[in-house]
C-alpha cells in the first residue's frame, strides 16, 4: 500500500515542482497540498497522512505534538534559513536542492519513526486526554472546542477515538474513567 | 434463516426439555405468567392451563434463544398478541425491582473500597442510569402501552402514533457496557473481590436481556402496532 504524503507549503512554484519530482514514484500517494498550516490538525485528522512535508517557517504548532498525537512522520521542507535547533525536532529534512532520489529516500526514512510511535496506540494521546478532561467537567463539544482552540469536528473525532480505546461511550462513564485514572481531581467536578 | 427455522421450538416439546437446553429462559417464565412445577407436561399443555397463548409463548422464547431470528410480519399478525403488553410491563417490573437492585447492591460494596469522592462518582453513575431506565419504562407505560390497548380494543386514538416511538426510542444498554468496561478494565486492583465477579455477571445478563427486550419492542411490537393503526384508519 502506498504511504500518504501531505505537502504543506505556501509557494505554488515549489509545490508544483515537488509534485513533478514525485510524480513517477510508486512509494507515496500525494494528497491535495495545503497552502497554510492554519487548520493543519483538522486536515491531518481528516486525511490521515503518513508523512507530512512542511515548511518549518509556517508551522505554528509544536512538531512533537503533531508527531505524538497523530502518529505522522514530520519532515521539514527547507529553502530558506532555518535554525538548526528547530530542525532537530523533525524526522527528516528535505533541502530544496536535493535530487529526486534523495528526497524520496529522506521521506521513506522518516516513516519508521512514525510506525514506532503508533505502537501502544490504546493509550490516550495528550490531546485525547485534554478533550476527556474537558468533557468530564460537563462541557459540551462546542465548549471543549473553544477551550482547546480546535474545531468542533476535531473534538468529535477525538471523542470517537477515546471511545474506541476505552470502550466507554457516555460522558458520565468517561468522567468515572477520568477520576479512576487520576486525570481530574475532585475539585474539577462541580 | 432456514437453519434457524428448523431449530425453533415446537409446542409438542416438553417444557422441561426447553429449559434444560436453554436455562436462561427460566427467567422468562414468571414474566410470561407460568409458574414452576410444570412437571413433564408439553409446552402447549402448560401454556393452556396457565392461560398463556402457546404461539405467543414460543415466539418470545424463540426470539430470546436465536439471535438471528426475526419473526415475519405474517407470523406476528397470525399470533394472539393480547399477552404482549402485560409481558412487557412485567419485564419492566422485573428489571426495576429485581435486576437493578441486585447490581446496585454489589456496586455499593465496590464503591466503599474506592476512595471517598471516586466511590461517590462511581455509584452516582449507576444511580443516574437507573433513573434513566425508570423514566424510559415509565414513558412506555404512560404513552405507548395505553395506545396499544386502545387499538386492540378497536378504538382510534389520534394523539399518539407508533412512528414517534421509534424516533425517540433510545438504547438503554449502552451505559451498562460503559460500566462493564470501567469495572473490568479500570477499577484499581484493591477492589478485586467477589462483588466484582458477581456484578459483571449480573450486568452481562441484564444487558443481554435488555437487548432482547428492545428487540421485541422494535421488531414485534412496532410492526404489530403499525398494522393495527392502519387497520383502524381504513
Amino acid at each position: 500500500m502506498k504511504q500518504k504524503l501531505l505537502i504543506v507549503e505556501p509557494s505554488e512554484v515549489i509545490v508544483e515542482g515537488l509534485k513533478a519530482v514525485l510524480e513517477s514514484q510508486s512509494r507515496f500517494k500525494l494528497l491535495e497540498p495545503e497552502v497554510t498550516a492554519e487548520h493543519l490538525e483538522e486536515r491531518i485528522l481528516a486525511s490521515r497522512p503518513d508523512v507530512l512535508l512542511i515548511n518549518p517557517l509556517i508551522l505554528n504548532a509544536d512538531v512533537t505534538l503533531l508527531r505524538n498525537e497523530y502518529k505522522v512522520a514530520v519532515v521539514a521542507l527547507v529553502y530558506q534559513y532555518v535554525q538548526r535547533e528547530v530542525l532537530k525536532a523533525y524526522d527528516g529534512v528535505v533541502e530544496i536542492r536535493d535530487g529526486r532520489t534523495v528526497i524520496i529516500e529522506t521521506l521513506a526514512q522518516a516513516l519508521p519513526a512514525a510506525e514506532e510511535r503508533s505502537k501502544n496506540s490504546y493509550e490516550l494521546t495528550k490531546r485525547e486526554t485534554a478533550v476527556l478532561v474537558e468533557l468530564a467537567q460537563g462541557k459540551t463539544n462546542k465548549e471543549v472546542a473553544d477551550a482547546l482552540n480546535v474545531s468542533v469536528h476535531t473534538v468529535i473525532t477525538h471523542r470517537k477515538n477515546i471511545t474506541h480505546k476505552t470502550g466507554i461511550k457516555s460522558v458520565a462513564g468517561l468522567t468515572v474513567y477520568a477520576m479512576l485514572n487520576n486525570l481530574i481531581d475532585e475539585s474539577a467536578l462541580l | 434463516m432456514k437453519d434457524t427455522k428448523s431449530r425453533l421450538f415446537s409446542s409438542e416439546a416438553r417444557l422441561s426439555d426447553l429449559i434444560t437446553a436453554h436455562p436462561s429462559l427460566l427467567t422468562l417464565l414468571t414474566r410470561l405468567g407460568i409458574s414452576l412445577g410444570f412437571g413433564d407436561r408439553s409446552i402447549a399443555d402448560v401454556c393452556e392451563s396457565s392461560g398463556v397463548d402457546t404461539d405467543f409463548f414460543l415466539l418470545i422464547c424463540n426470539v430470546y434463544t436465536f439471535n438471528n431470528y426475526v419473526p415475519s410480519t405474517a407470523a406476528i399478525l397470525g399470533t394472539d398478541m393480547t399477552g404482549l403488553v402485560p409481558y412487557l410491563e412485567k419485564s419492566h417490573k422485573y428489571y426495576v425491582a429485581k435486576r437493578l437492585p441486585h447490581i446496585e447492591y454489589h456496586l455499593d460494596a465496590i464503591a466503599q473500597k474506592l476512595s471517598g469522592r471516586i466511590g461517590m462518582v462511581f455509584i452516582s453513575f449507576f444511580k443516574e442510569y437507573k433513573q434513566e431506565v425508570v423514566a424510559h419504562f415509565l414513558h412506555e407505560e404512560k404513552e405507548v402501552f395505553p395506545h396499544i390497548a386502545a387499538l386492540m380494543a378497536g378504538q382510534r386514538d389520534t394523539t399518539y402514533s407508533i412512528s414517534e416511538f421509534l424516533q425517540t426510542h433510545s438504547d438503554i444498554e449502552g451505559k451498562l457496557d460503559d460500566l462493564l468496561n470501567i469495572i473490568f478494565k479500570y477499577l484499581p486492583p484493591q477492589v478485586d473481590d467477589e462483588n466484582v465477579l458477581d456484578v459483571v455477571y449480573d450486568i452481562l445478563s441484564l444487558s443481554e436481556d435488555l437487548k432482547k427486550h428492545t428487540f421485541i419492542e422494535e421488531k414485534i411490537m412496532v410492526p404489530l402496532v403499525r398494522h393495527l393503526e392502519k387497520a383502524i384508519l381504513s
